[in-house]
């Protein structure tokens, strides 16, 4: 078994507000391993994103971590003193965001932003560090690098200067980078640029990605594995062949029933109904029922544990339970399992155990 | 049949400049050209930048084009000037928006927002009419009544979109131009706006104008597609000959890059570059019907080669 970068060992983060206390992370378990890409896939709200700021150490004054770890290489990061923080933050743990222009200083050149961290952290000269800067600049393919390094971020397009934020998360070579929608804001041709860039800069470093994201099509052929969330929870985790392929949980049935692609044909498309839960209130039972077509009696009063299906694949629903009534998923999730049973003639959702939580770690 | 279909809007070489005159003079939209025809949806999609949101907006008499027209039910409607003509042309004529957060105003009560149209235009008599419409406006895109006294904080993004979607319907519009109008929302959330969208054009007989950049969605809900290229249109067909059979490099190009959610095809892909340096030749190009109403933009020396290209798809 390989070294685990990162572990994040049931946690649980509630918000306090105005109207009351909000449940945002609620009993997440998950890894990361060195070199590997976990996508974290769910709609705003789910908590995807508050996950990686706990990870980041970067909560809102408000946000309360009411249990659970956060292992770095073995090291805690919860309650961590602030100090110790800045010298994981930005260096070994980066991050880069949706929307480029709110993580760039306006008025400072980017040669200097990217040369920042080396001055800050690693206390190199200053010619030195605008060195590394330019090559870094090359790296990540702006064009004539030598020429714009004096330029502000307002000189660059947005596919450039999230090139530049992805030069200034990488310039101290972190382990972690964590990618919060990166793409979401870009066009659809300058999206596969970036995904491109990403894929060969883990290939160079051997860096391990958190890519959150909600759209599954964009981390198909970017992640290793697949968390998706919902309302606070990991409801199914696996490899990406497992999610794509054989996946157990309506909600990911109904995440990947809910995109066309370019052959769905007119009048087929079926949306998930309704809005996710008031996480001020959480439902009692599993918290996607009161949206879910395929919901049994006892998901309003039980909270489903995971099912394991395989050393990687988990998936909290009571569909999986020996007890549950076969049902008929949607035709493209029968057509993805079809296929996928082809490759694995050994899958089956037949035998799957209900296990603890933590089961998740043990792969 | 051809032939049998009303053209709603007729947008004939239409040039738009911005700072015209001045140093910083930009020529957003350059000799475009596109008919939408009644009951259908037509899809213009494009990159940040590409146009298709000034276009959207010179249709909607926002912006006044430098050169061509742009005919509303046969009219130019830059000439619409009588204050009767305006107030119809207003009312046939609606838009809704990408941030539904950023298009309501969050000060205004729900069915402020939904009779805000029909109070600008004078159209109801009394209370109890408007309300009456409100109502039946929130029930039309799958909101409730009791809705009517809340304000737009308190909604989602979905369903504040349906908001956008329940103030343009008041009006009774019979065309509808949508910027963006899902690219703000979760995917699941997507599906429904888009599915309501279609369900409400059965019912009503809209014809709706999607702008978007999200070309699986766009080929999804259009009839017809135009892909614009740095203010040009590159080429028109029906969405499944466009998306199937692309002939001009640029939409090859944005097509390759459309992420599905399949990881074998995923690791397979291999984005086109497209290459502009050829549209950059400064020759004069025209839209050419290559195939039966697919269109590509051209020189008289490169028709043979798009030509070349339709038939080995068959289209010709």
């Amino acid at each position: 078994m390989t070294e685990k970068i990162l572990e994040v060992n049931d946690l649980k983060i509630n918000f306090n507000t105005d109207s009351g206390t909000v449940q945002a992370i609620r009993d997440v378990y998950f890894d990361l391993k060195p070199g590997e890409t976990l996508a974290l896939v769910g709609e705003s709200g789910s908590g995807k994103s508050v996950t990686t700021r706990a990870l980041m150490g970067l909560l809102a004054k408000n946000a309360r971590i009411e249990r659970g770890s956060v292992q770095f290489k073995g090291k805690e990061l919860i309650d961590l003193p602030e100090d110790e923080y800045r010298d994981i933050r930005g260096s070994e743990i980066a991050m880069i965001f949706q929307d480029p222009m709110t993580s760039l200083d306006p008025t400072m050149k980017i040669g200097q932003q990217i040369a920042e961290p080396l001055i800050k952290h690693q206390k190199m000269g200053k010619k030195e560090a605008w060195d590394k800067a330019l090559d870094m600049m090359n790296l990540v393919g702006i064009p004539n690098a030598e020429a714009h390094i004096n330029d502000y971020p307002h000189q660059f397009s947005g596919g450039m200067r999230q090139r530049i934020v992805i030069a200034i998360a990488l310039i101290d070579n972190p382990e972690v980078l964590i990618a919060d929608e990166p793409t979401t804001a870009l066009d659809v041709t300058i999206q596969a640029q970036i995904l491109d860039l990403m894929k060969k800069i883990q290939k160079e470093f051997g860096t391990s990605i958190i890519f959150i994201t909600h759209d599954l099509g964009v981390v198909a052929g970017m992640a290793d594995r697949v968390a998706v969330m919902y309302a606070g929870q990991i409801v199914e985790i696996g490899t990406i062949d497992e999610i794509y392929g054989f996946p157990q949980h309506p909600y990911t049935w109904g995440l990947l029933n809910s995109m066309p692609t370019t052959q769905t044909d007119r009048g087929s498309l079926e949306a998930i109904p309704g809005t996710p839960p008031d996480l001020l209130n959480p439902p009692v039972g599993d918290a996607f029922a009161a949206r879910n077509q395929y919901a049994l009696a006892i998901d309003e009063k039980q909270q489903p544990p995971y099912f394991q299906l395989s050393p990687t694949h988990f998936a909290a629903t009571w569909l999986l339970d020996e007890q549950a009534p076969e049902v008929v998923p949607p035709l493209t999730v029968r057509q993805r399992w079809a296929k996928y049973q082809q490759a694995h003639p050994d899958a089956s959702n037949k035998h799957a155990k209900p296990v603890e939580a933590s089961a998740i770690l043990a792969r | 049949m051809v032939e049998n279909r009303k053209k709603m809007v007729e947008v004939k070489h239409l040039d738009i400049t911005f700072n015209k005159g001045r140093r910083n003079q930009t020529l957003a939209v350059q000799n475009t050209s596109f008919d939408i025809f009644e009951g259908e949806t037509f899809g213009l999609v494009g990159e940040s930048g590409s146009g298709k949101t000034t276009i959207g907006r010179t249709i909607m008499k926002l912006y006044e084009p430098s050169a061509g027209e742009v005919l509303y039910d046969g009219t130019n409607v830059h000439d619409i000037k009588k204050k009767a003509d305006l107030k119809q042309f207003h009312q046939d004529v609606q838009m809704i928006f990408q941030d539904p957060q950023a298009s309501l105003d969050l000060r205004m009560k729900v069915k402020d927002i939904v009779a805000e149209g029909l109070d600008a235009n004078g159209l109801v008599s009394g209370k109890d009419e408007r309300d009456r419409i409100v109502e039946e406006m929130l029930e039309t895109v799958g909101l409730k009544k009791e809705h009517a006294n809340r304000y737009p904080h308190e909604f989602s993004g979905g369903q504040r979109q349906r908001i956008g979607i329940a103030r343009a319907l008041a009006m009774n519009p019979k065309f509808i131009i949508a910027d963006e109008p899902i690219s703000a929302l979760d995917v699941s959330i997507q599906a429904q706006v888009v599915n309501l969208m279609q369900k409400l054009q059965e019912e009503r007989n809209l014809t709706y104008l999607f702008i978007a950049h999200d070309l699986s969605m766009v080929k999804y809900i259009s009839d017809r597609i135009g892909v614009l290229h740095w203010g040009k249109m590159v080429e028109i067909g029906t969405s499944d000959e466009v998306y199937n059979h692309p002939l001009h490099d640029y939409t090859r190009s944005l097509l390759s890059s459309i992420p599905e959610p399949d990881p074998e095809i995923e690791k397979a892909r291999e984005p086109i570059i497209y290459d502009p340096t050829r549209e950059m030749d400064g020759k004069e190009r025209h839209m050419i019907e290559v195939a039966p109403e697919h269109f590509v933009w051209a020189t008289e020396e490169e028709v043979p080669m798009y030509q070349e290209r339709a038939r080995e798809f068959g289209l010709i």
